[in-house]
């Protein structure tokens, strides 16, 4: 009876296996999990400080906020009344990234197209290289070249515009001021948006199936016509996921803008005119001496830039995602 | 015994010979001396005038070449061609002059006296001989010092949530870091100033710009490195576990080691992104003329914001201080983008 206990206490016992993390990765775990939701806390908190600063604006504003046209300050002995609104400089920010667009994304693709299937393979390096000097350039230097620079060209253009084609109203001129107008300023971001579109673009032909397109070559296909019955198909999603990113950048770009274009608290339609309007700038424009009230205005008005920007590169990443797991 | 032997000579079959090269070089020779002759006959006169032309002719010869030795499909994938080619002309030439005009204007000013004086005793429209820009200069330093210490553990750690931990929220965490690279880089700013200044009661500093750089760097960050992370083969994590390391002891001894330099690639790319970023400093650091060794106090300066404030100021001596400091400001940028690319490119070669 002894002898049976000596042996069962001499068996080794199984290690017992288990898939427990040790208490030095549960502290690894935490740390790199803490790190990870950071970028999720900043983004809550940025919300929060800009809502928490403008909500007495909101408050007082209403929707009056979003729609108005006015930006005055109070003058209790006249009194009158502060009255905040960014409806026109709203306006204006989607006329420029509008602009842009349509600038931008034509040539944007048509570089993409040219580095995936035209560019012979000694001029892809040096050519991807330019996209990307491109990208790496502040937009402050943007903002001086274009004022200095690009500006004297731009202006004749716009005059030749609005002497063909004044007849379309957009193109018309109420008075004779080409300098600084919304069209020169979209033109400075479309160079700006340029390298993004067309990396995200080059990405996403690049994942176009490779059979498919040697398919379409086989059946006797011009390159052209390749690219319109293979490429476009596949990469549709990819292009309009990388110009909503590029919009997202040209809506909130500030210095650049701030630099080239002339703010006026006015919606017009003539995209010719000195006159535009530009949430980023107008932040930067009034932030020099903006009293408490106003403060308070911009923080509302920086938070409408946020959500904005964020929905349009919420809806971007998801259309490249989805397009890219398609490819 | 020579002669019989057949020595098999490559060909190319696909190379293009003389005879299929001529309508090019006729279609080119059309193009050059139509736009030659249309500008000088017609009232289309100047660049623009000569750059619409040239295109419009290259088209149309290129069109009308194909039309007539092969088909209607060709023509159009002849013009597309030429359009496709046309955009990406389009993107070199501002690049070119924005570089051209920053190397003319900018480098003439360049003397080993903007290193060493600030702005502080010299009046705004004395001479580039006098002042110079190094109260910017240190300004930036700090700036960059500060963004990378502030930003590269949040990102990196992000990075390894993503791809190590692969936690419950990695897809999220993910989708978040890439809205967050599009943040307005206003709104960063903004936030830092209703924070610092507003919520804390700060007045302007160095380390204030640092963190609204901060956010805006940790998006550049966290995805370079994410991609990095995912260029490590499981091999070595796998070999690392089967060696009875913990995971904390794979991470640190084996992946973070054999992706050093594509993180530091991150890390440089994230400097190189808001070495210049200019509005989140208009409301952070506050600007200044004199020298300000300490970070942590006071108005400080930076090169983007140098740059800002003599366009601000307009006369024709700051215009030209201006272009200074964007030549020195590029010049910088450069240097880390190069680095990066360097680095990156020697990562590659190793594998």
């Amino acid at each position: 009876m002894s002898t049976t206990t000596a042996t069962a206490k001499t068996t080794p016992t199984p290690r017992e296996i288990t898939t427990t993390p040790r208490f030095s990765d549960k502290v690894f775990r935490a740390v790199v999990t803490a790190g990870g939701l950071t970028s999720l806390v900043i983004l809550a908190l940025i919300a929060f400080f800009l809502v928490f600063n403008g909500f007495e604006t909101f408050r007082r504003e209403g929707l009056n906020f979003l729609t108005g046209f006015d930006w005055k300050d109070a003058l209790p002995e006249e009194g009158i009344a502060a009255s905040y609104g960014v409806g026109a400089m709203l306006y204006g920010t989607l006329v420029l990234g509008l602009i842009a667009l349509v600038f931008g994304v034509p040539i944007a693709v048509g570089t993409a197209l040219f580095l995936s299937y035209y560019a012979p393979e000694w001029l892809k390096k040096p050519m991807v290289v330019v996209i990307d000097v491109m990208a790496a350039i502040p937009s402050v230097v943007f903002g001086l070249w274009g004022y200095f620079i690009l500006m004297p060209h731009a202006e004749y253009w716009a005059k030749l515009i609005h002497k063909y084609l004044g007849f379309i109203p957009i193109f018309n001129m109420p008075a004779n001021a080409f300098s600084r107008s919304p069209f020169i300023a979209g033109l400075v971001l479309a160079i700006m948006i340029i390298p993004i579109v067309t990396s995200i673009s080059r990405e996403v032909f690049a994942q176009t199936p490779l059979d498919r397109i040697q398919a379409a070559y086989a059946l006797g296909a011009t390159k052209w016509a390749m690219i319109k019955a293979v490429v476009f198909p596949y990469g549709r999603g990819g292009v309009v996921g990388g110009a909503m990113l590029g919009l997202g950048r040209a809506l909130g770009e500030t210095v650049a803008v701030y630099t080239v274009l002339n703010l006026v608290y006015d919606i017009r339609i003539e995209v010719l005119l000195s006159a535009g309007g530009s949430v980023a700038s107008m932040i930067v424009n009034k932030f020099g001496e903006a009293d408490a009230p106003e403060l308070r205005a911009l923080m509302a008005a920086g938070f409408v830039l946020f959500v904005v920007t964020l929905i349009v590169n919420f809806i971007a990443n998801a259309i490249i995602t989805k397009t890219e797991r398609k490819g | 015994m020579s002669s019989d032997t057949l020595i098999a000579k490559p060909s190319r079959p696909w190379k293009p010979t003389p005879r299929t090269l001529l309508p090019d070089f006729i279609g080119a020779f059309i193009t050059a001396f139509g736009t030659m002759a249309i500008v000088a006959a017609t009232p289309l006169k100047g660049k623009l005038g000569f750059v619409i032309v040239l295109i419009l002719m290259a088209i149309a010869t290129a069109s009308i070449i194909s039309a007539i030795t092969k088909d209607t499909k060709a023509a159009i994938n002849s013009t597309t061609t030429v359009l496709v080619y046309v955009a990406a002309s389009f993107v070199i030439v501002p690049l070119a002059s924005i570089l051209w005009e920053i190397f003319t204007k900018g480098a003439t000013g360049v003397s080993l006296n903007i290193f060493q004086n600030d702005m502080s005793a010299t009046a705004s429209d004395a001479p580039l001989t006098e002042g110079g820009l190094l109260h910017a200069i240190i300004g930036t330093v700090y700036l960059i010092l500060f963004a990378s210490l502030l930003s590269t553990p949040i990102g990196v750690l992000a990075a390894l949530y993503i791809v190590e931990v692969k936690g419950r929220f990695a897809g999220l965490v993910r989708f978040f870091v890439q809205a967050m690279s599009g943040i307005p880089s206003i709104v960063a700013g903004l936030f830092i100033y209703a924070v610092w200044m507003i919520g804390l009661g700060n007045s302007y500093n160095a380390a204030a710009g640092a963190a609204s750089l901060a956010i805006l760097m940790i998006p550049t960050v966290a995805r370079t490195s994410e991609e990095v992370l995912k260029l490590i083969p499981n091999d070595l994590r796998e070999a690392g576990l089967a060696m009875g390391a913990t995971q904390w002891r794979t991470v640190a001894m084996i992946v973070i080691p054999a992706a050093k330099s594509g993180l530091i690639t991150a890390i440089i790319l994230g400097i190189a992104r808001v070495a210049g970023e200019t509005a989140p400093l208009l409301l952070t650091i506050g600007g200044a003329d004199a020298t300000n060794l300490n970070p942590f106090s006071g108005n400080n300066s930076a090169l983007p914001y140098y740059v800002w404030k003599n366009l601000g100021l307009g006369s024709e001596v700051a215009v030209q201080r201006a272009w200074l400091g964007v030549f020195i400001l590029i010049v910088v940028v450069f240097i880390f983008f190069t680095l990066a690319r360097v680095l990156g490119a020697a990562k590659g070669e190793k594998r």
